[in-house]
Parts: structure tokens; C-alpha cells; sequence
């Protein structure tokens, strides 16, 4: 039995027989790791509800024949009682937490920046101060520029030619310029690119004043571009309450 | 592997919840040994299950008639309404005998990560039952889970708009016959802020 410490963040949890479940964490030296925890549903568990989705939590498991088992959980932050208290903030928090566990395809995997990166935002959302819709698309902009495919946002995502480019094409990576336009390209405005720009390099003060419409039009383009990369739906994004703040 | 009619029960029974391939084989070997009386019995009680129990066209819980015991009984309380994730939930409520309003199942909660939003739940037919009705207190019974907490945080934002109606949620903090210092901080956090004069 080989015992084995780690800091994580809960991603799911699944039931698993009478009174266990099935944590699914995103781990700082582990990566994607899922691991059982016995008894956790009873109400006298001493897991409580440490091992509850956003939790970040410092676990000990033992090596298990198909799955680990956690023994020992505390907590480092609390995040799920912020988050659940806002129904934008909650939605938010779910499709960070469903985008986390996607790109970390494969358990054992380690995923320093992507763990990070989830922690960062948890934190940024439950502290409340800024809209959950803008903390969601810097966080999938960052985690696509994790994956290897960050949109280009300013130069042609074909042949590089410096921008800004009016165009801008899912299938084929972010902006273009009119040369390589392909068809049904969308026509962004100006504003949006800057918005998904300073999302992504964390200019917070361009992103705050941006306009609510402007704010959508980045959201749909984020969303349409991971999910063309990820090559399915997530289920978590279409639920996110967008309403600007 | 069995041959035929064996392994195909051994098949279908390990499909059912917390059923292991082993525990699948036990029951199927039990089965195979039981008096036909027994068999007949349980196909009877299976095929009663699926063709005569109907959703209560009221609250949503499981029932024989179009509306359910509960919602039928004239004793109980119609202005309190508690609003439970699963018919299970009503049950475990029933068992204290300490409430005597009814009942809203709403069939789950709101969990995003499984693609469960507001339109999959009943929540529509809990506030048309609100308006409709002279309901005055709407107890918010969702599990003290990430999801029941998420789905009674969206139940709140809609029902203060009901003028009159009060609102309130189950009290949570430490369960009986735990101990202190296993308590997690959330837990222990719930209790303080919900502590009450004694």
C-alpha cells in the first residue's frame, strides 16, 4: 500500500454504492486523479464536505487496484459556499470545473498550470468582484493557450499577416485576414477582439469597461472555438447565466 | 460465463444500481433456487411498478393515482409546501412525523456539470402551485449539497417575489452522534452561524 499526499481541486463527484463516491480532482503533481472516498455520503463521515465540487483540498489516498483511496482531506479554500450563493457565479464555476476535467484527458498526466489556472479562477470568482461571465472567458482562453490552441486574435490565423483582420474563422484558428478568409467566417467587431485579447493577457482594466454586447460576442466566440477543439458539446456552458454586471 | 437464460439474468442484474458482477451472480443463483410462488411475486410486483405508478400530477411524487396520498389527504396543511430533489426525500421528511404540510418533488437539482438547468427540473409547476394556490410558506429541503445549495440559492432569487410568502431553508450544521473535531470547516461554519438561543 503505497500512501501519497497532493493538493487538488475537486472537479466531480459520482455515487458509488451505498454511502461512497467517486471524487474526480484536478491535482497539482498528480494531474487528473479519481480516487474513492468511503463513506463520505453518511452524515457522520469525516469527510463532511470537504469533498464537495470546488473544494481545493489537500488529500492523502493509497495506491488502490483500479482506483485510489482518499484516507485524510482538509481544506485549503472553501470555494463551493461563495459560489453556490450566486446562481451566475455557480453556473460559471461548473463549466470551469467540466472545461478543467476535459483538457486534462489523462489521469497520472501532471497538469501544473491547468491546476493553477482552476484554482486562480475559483478564487477570483467566489471573491465576487468581477463578472463571473469575463472570469469564465479569460479562464477558457487561458486553458485553450494551455491545450495549444489559443485563437489568434490579432494576426491571420493562416498566414500570420499582422492585424487587426475583420474576419474571424473557428475551423480556422481565430482572426484572418480577407485572403484567407474562408466562408461563413463570422465579422466580429473591433472591441470584441481587444476584449478577448485583454482576457487572455489579463488586462483587466480594457476588460471592465467593456459593453455588455461586446461581452456576448466574446463569450460565443470563445465558447464555439473550444468547443470545436474539444469536438463535443460541454454540457456546463449552455446553462451559464450570462447576464453582465 | 453461464449458459443462456443464467447469464443473460446475471447480465441484467448487474446493471441495476450497487450490483456488482458477484452480488449479480448470487441473487441469480437465488432466484434459480426459489419457490415459483416467490418468482411469480416479484415479476408481478415488477410489472405493477412499471405500468401502475404515475408521477402525482400535484407535487410530482411518486404515486398510484393521478394525484398522491398526500396532496389527497384533507388533514394535511396546503399553505406549507416543502420542496424536496427526490421522492426518497419525502419519505425521510414523513419518517420525523413532525410536518404536516405538502409536498413539491422537483426531480433533482440544478447540476450543470450533468446538463441539469432549471427547464429539467419542476421548477415551472412549483411557482404556477405558488400563484395559484394560497401557499404561505415554501420550505426549501434540497440535499445540504454543492447542487441542493445551488438549486435553493435559485429557488430563493424566484420565490421573493411572492408577496406574503415566507421562505425558509432546513437548518444544517453538525449531525447527531458525530463528533467535534471530525467536523469540517463548513460544516462547523453552518453550525456557528445558525447556533440558536437556548
Amino acid at each position: 500500500m503505497t500512501l501519497y499526499r497532493d493538493t487538488g481541486v475537486v472537479l466531480r463527484v459520482q455515487k458509488l454504492g451505498e454511502a461512497d463516491r467517486i471524487i474526480t480532482l484536478i491535482t497539482r503533481r498528480h494531474g487528473k486523479l479519481r480516487a474513492v472516498a468511503k463513506g463520505v455520503r453518511r452524515t457522520t463521515s469525516r469527510f463532511g464536505a470537504r469533498l464537495e465540487p470546488f473544494c481545493h483540498v489537500d488529500v492523502q489516498c493509497y495506491t488502490g487496484r483500479t482506483l485510489d483511496v482518499i484516507t485524510q482531506v482538509e481544506t485549503i479554500d472553501a470555494f463551493a459556499p461563495r459560489l453556490v450563493d450566486d446562481y451566475q457565479r455557480y453556473t460559471a464555476g461548473c463549466a470551469v470545473l467540466e472545461t478543467a476535467e476535459r483538457l486534462s484527458a489523462e489521469e497520472g498526466e501532471p497538469v501544473m498550470r491547468l491546476y493553477m489556472l482552476v484554482a486562480g479562477c475559483l478564487r477570483a470568482l467566489s471573491a465576487g468582484e468581477r463578472d463571473p461571465s469575463l472570469l469564465l472567458d479569460a479562464f477558457l482562453m487561458r486553458a485553450m493557450a494551455f491545450a495549444g490552441w489559443a485563437p489568434a486574435v490579432f494576426e491571420c490565423a493562416k498566414c500570420g499577416a499582422p492585424g487587426p483582420h475583420q474576419a474571424f474563422s473557428v475551423p480556422a484558428g481565430g482572426a484572418v485576414c480577407p485572403t484567407c478568409r474562408p466562408p461563413g467566417s463570422a465579422s466580429p467587431a473591433r472591441d470584441t477582439l481587444v476584449l478577448m485579447d485583454a482576457l487572455m493577457h489579463g488586462v483587466w482594466d480594457t476588460a471592465d469597461l467593456s459593453t455588455p454586447a461586446t461581452r456576448r460576442e466574446a463569450s460565443g466566440l470563445v465558447a464555439a472555438h473550444l468547443q470545436w477543439h474539444l469536438e463535443r458539446q460541454l454540457r456546463s456552458l449552455p446553462l451559464v447565466e450570462r447576464r453582465s454586471q | 460465463m453461464y449458459e443462456g437464460p443464467v447469464q443473460d439474468l446475471i447480465d441484467e442484474l448487474g446493471r441495476l444500481p450497487g450490483v456488482g458482477p458477484k452480488s449479480a451472480q448470487r441473487i441469480a443463483f437465488h432466484l434459480l433456487a426459489a419457490e415459483p410462488a416467490d418468482i411469480a411475486r416479484l415479476q408481478d410486483a415488477l410489472q405493477k411498478v412499471k405500468e401502475g405508478v404515475v408521477f402525482c400530477d400535484v407535487c410530482g411524487n411518486v404515486s398510484e393515482q393521478a394525484t398522491c396520498r398526500i396532496c389527497r389527504d384533507a388533514r394535511r396543511d396546503p399553505q406549507k409546501v416543502c420542496v424536496v430533489e427526490e421522492p426518497k426525500d419525502v419519505l425521510a421528511i414523513e419518517r420525523t412525523r413532525e410536518f404536516k404540510g405538502r409536498y413539491h418533488v422537483l426531480g433533482g437539482a440544478l447540476d450543470p456539470l450533468s446538463g441539469i438547468g432549471p427547464d429539467q427540473l419542476r421548477i415551472r409547476q412549483l411557482l404556477s402551485r405558488i400563484g395559484e394556490h394560497d401557499i404561505t410558506e415554501v420550505i426549501l429541503a434540497t440535499d445540504p449539497n454543492t447542487e441542493g445549495e445551488a438549486t435553493a440559492t435559485y429557488l430563493i432569487r424566484l420565490l421573493r417575489d411572492f408577496p406574503g410568502l415566507t421562505v425558509t431553508r432546513l437548518a444544517s450544521g453538525l449531525p447527531m452522534g458525530g463528533d467535534l473535531e471530525f467536523a469540517d470547516e463548513l460544516t462547523l461554519t453552518r453550525a456557528l452561524s445558525g447556533r440558536r438561543a437556548v
